[in-house]
């Protein structure tokens, strides 16, 4: 999950070589789908859905699937890079997928989805709640495309016995008091963000100088760090190997029932509200069953499992009243007041920047890494 | 058995196939993606990326931590394969066997293994703390990649290594004693230079996954220590430039190839 901002490159550049590589993709492809997807044609109603890997309560889709008769084929990929170069080609034929927000952005731009018929989608008018519709419009302007499903920030977790102060500022990762007991996410974009956010910049800003004013802060911020990493935040923040680690939210909610030292902050200056939504693929086959797929998961009973399921907050705001478990309902990590982050100069989401941007990004990220 | 053109042909059919589709191949579409640009061409640019300083540094610090878990390996092997080539007759075969053990688990494993011994409140940490001895900073530094590239490639360095020092006759060495070599004259002058071609492949077989490895510097590096390999690695699944890191890959084994031949020259001379 934590690879979301990895950044992505368009395969789509008429390339013989990557055109070849391809092909033999999907030649293997297309020998596992002979093995693998066989059993279908018993049922005519049929939805594929391409989501991050374990993102969904198997019993939701039991749920589905008995009350609509219709089947529903999931596949999963575990980095929206993965995802791409799939869908971009064409070679598999997703109705519903669930990518993350700069992706989705990306898709739209190089006009891979299909605007969605809200009419079709009344759970989803009705019960997610339109604060996070507004905050999506950073990556789909309108909400023509996409039904938010998870979101999350990035913030800060701390080891109450070894920080004694307040947590409220990205700063205390430059804090020199706590020399190789930093964590910091293995990802450029999640890394820039909070350089960014700290200087008081849009973490979507394409300007160079502002870039490099981050990058030379995070250089300088690198012999403080214990450690760049990726998933292995979760083991060594439980174990207290480490004392402050750069974390989102989703992951941090589990954490505190690990370690109950553990706590979360959102610093003052800002930071990256992220997330994963429901989109339509242009080609879908299964127009119909998708928009009821994407409904089904937005009835409160439903997305109440999936919270439980995934412990990932839910735009579907109304599952906090129906939590029964105060461990859940009570935590502000789970459920925090959105108002808070309805400031669109701290607060954004992701965009997707191009791919000059990116590869601009992802050296400044090298000379941070190798210096 | 193998005496006719046909069943010669036939017998190296299989390996044939095999270095076509996996190895020529594939070197090809490296060498495709990495002398290509983005939007098609030929261009230079994925491999001329070298002389950014970020990526010499990369370079520079691989080399320095391959040729120094390459050194240590061989100091560490030799004196030990000496011993067990005289042994051989006796335990030698049975105690290279354990010496090779480690190759038995998986690799991966092992390196964390490693990182729950080298961690800040790892295993070393905590021994020293029962002793009251200050603690020490072991993980994230150049040293615990080393110390990962030793545990992993060693048994590499001690098997060619044990199998020329066994096959040096005794009789060779009762012969120079005969003639007067005392046991320092008789190694300098006899065994050594025999062992000469383990040596070399020793160096070969650790030097080369030390230089490219990224599972390592990754894991016990903590993100920190960037090689070339992690640059590569970075590349290919998170800035998705299949060009610029097929550059540098082709790069990498440009530099691999040159240095071979320089020690095969370096050998011939000697």
């Amino acid at each position: 999950m934590t690879d979301r901002f990895v950044q992505g490159r368009s395969v789509l550049s008429a390339d013989m070589w990557k055109r070849a590589a391809a092909a033999v993709i999907l030649l293997f492809a297309a020998a596992f789908c002979f093995t693998g997807c066989g059993d279908d044609e018993d049922s005519d109603r049929v939805v594929y859905v391409y989501s991050w890997g374990d993102y969904v309560d198997p019993d939701a889709i039991d749920m589905f699937e008995e009350e609509t008769g219709i089947k529903v084929v999931l596949d999963e990929f575990d980095t929206n890079e993965s995802m791409y170069p799939r869908v971009a080609a064409g070679a598999s034929d997703y109705d519903v997928i669930c990518p993350s927000d700069y992706m989705i952005q990306k898709m739209i731009e190089n006009d891979l989805l299909m605007p969605l018929n809200h009419s079709l989608l009344p759970n989803a008018t009705e019960y997610v709640d339109e604060r996070f519709y507004k905050l999506s419009e950073f990556f789909d302007p309108g909400n023509l495309y996409s039904v938010p499903y998870m979101w999350g920030t990035i913030g800060i977790m701390y080891n109450t016995t070894m920080v004694d102060e307040p947590v409220d500022s990205w700063s205390i990762l430059w804090d020199e008091k706590y020399k190789d007991n930093i964590l910091m996410q293995d990802s450029v974009r999640d890394a820039f963000a909070v350089a960014l956010k700290l200087k008081g910049y849009s973490l979507n800003t394409t300007d160079h100088k502002e870039l490099e004013e981050a990058r030379d802060l995070l250089i300088e911020q690198k012999p403080l760090v214990q450690a760049y990493v990726v998933d292995e935040v979760r083991d060594k923040m439980a174990s207290g190997e480490a004392a402050i680690a750069v974390i989102y939210s989703g992951e941090a909610l589990m954490l505190t029932f690990e370690n109950e030292d553990l706590e979360y902050a959102v610093p003052k200056e800002g930071t990256n509200v992220w997330f994963d939504s429901f989109v339509i693929t242009k080609n879908a086959e299964n127009v119909e069953e998708a928009h009821e797929y994407i409904d089904f998961m937005c009835r409160p009973e439903i997305a109440l499992m999936n919270f439980e399921y995934i412990t990932y907050s839910s735009p579907v705001t109304c599952i906090k009243e129906m939590e029964e478990d105060p461990d859940y309902s009570e935590s502000p990590i789970a459920f925090p007041d959105i108002d808070d982050y309805m400031d669109p100069e701290a607060f954004e989401a992701c965009k997707y920047l191009g791919k000059e941007m990116d590869s601009y990004l992802g050296s400044l990220w090298i000379q941070v890494k190798s210096y | 058995m193998i005496k006719t053109r046909r069943v010669r042909n036939l017998f190296m059919a299989p390996f044939a196939v095999w270095s076509i589709l996996f190895i020529i191949v594939p070197l090809l579409l490296i060498a495709g993606y990495a002398f290509t640009a983005e939007e098609g061409g030929f261009t230079l640019a994925n491999l001329a990326i070298m002389g950014r300083w970020e990526y010499r540094k990369a370079l520079w610090l691989s080399v320095a931590l391959a040729l120094a878990s390459t050194v240590l390996c061989l100091l560490i092997a030799y004196p030990l394969c000496l011993i067990l080539a005289q042994w051989k007759l006796k335990k030698g075969s049975e105690l290279i066997l354990l010496f090779v053990l480690p190759l038995w688990m998986n690799s991966l494993l092992s390196t964390m293994a490693w990182q729950t011994i080298l961690e800040r409140n790892g295993l070393i940490n905590q021994l020293m703390r029962l002793l009251g001895l200050p603690d020490l900073h072991l993980i994230n530094t150049p040293f615990a990649i080393v110390l990962g590239m030793i545990y992993n490639f060693l048994p590499y360095m001690i098997l060619p290594l044990y199998t020329v020092l066994s096959a040096i006759s005794v009789h060779l060495r009762e012969a120079a004693q005969d003639l007067g070599a005392g046991p320092w004259h008789t190694f300098l002058h006899v065994i050594l230079p025999l062992s000469v071609p383990g040596i070399i492949s020793g160096i070969t077989l650790v030097f080369i996954p030390s230089l490219t490895t990224f599972v390592i510097s990754a894991m016990l590096g903590g993100g920190k220590i960037l090689l070339i390999g992690n640059i590569i690695e970075q590349e290919f699944t998170a800035t998705y430039n299949w060009h610029l890191g097929s550059g540098l890959s082709m790069f990498l084994m440009i530099f691999i190839i040159f240095n071979m031949i320089l020690s095969a020259v370096f050998e011939r001379n000697e």
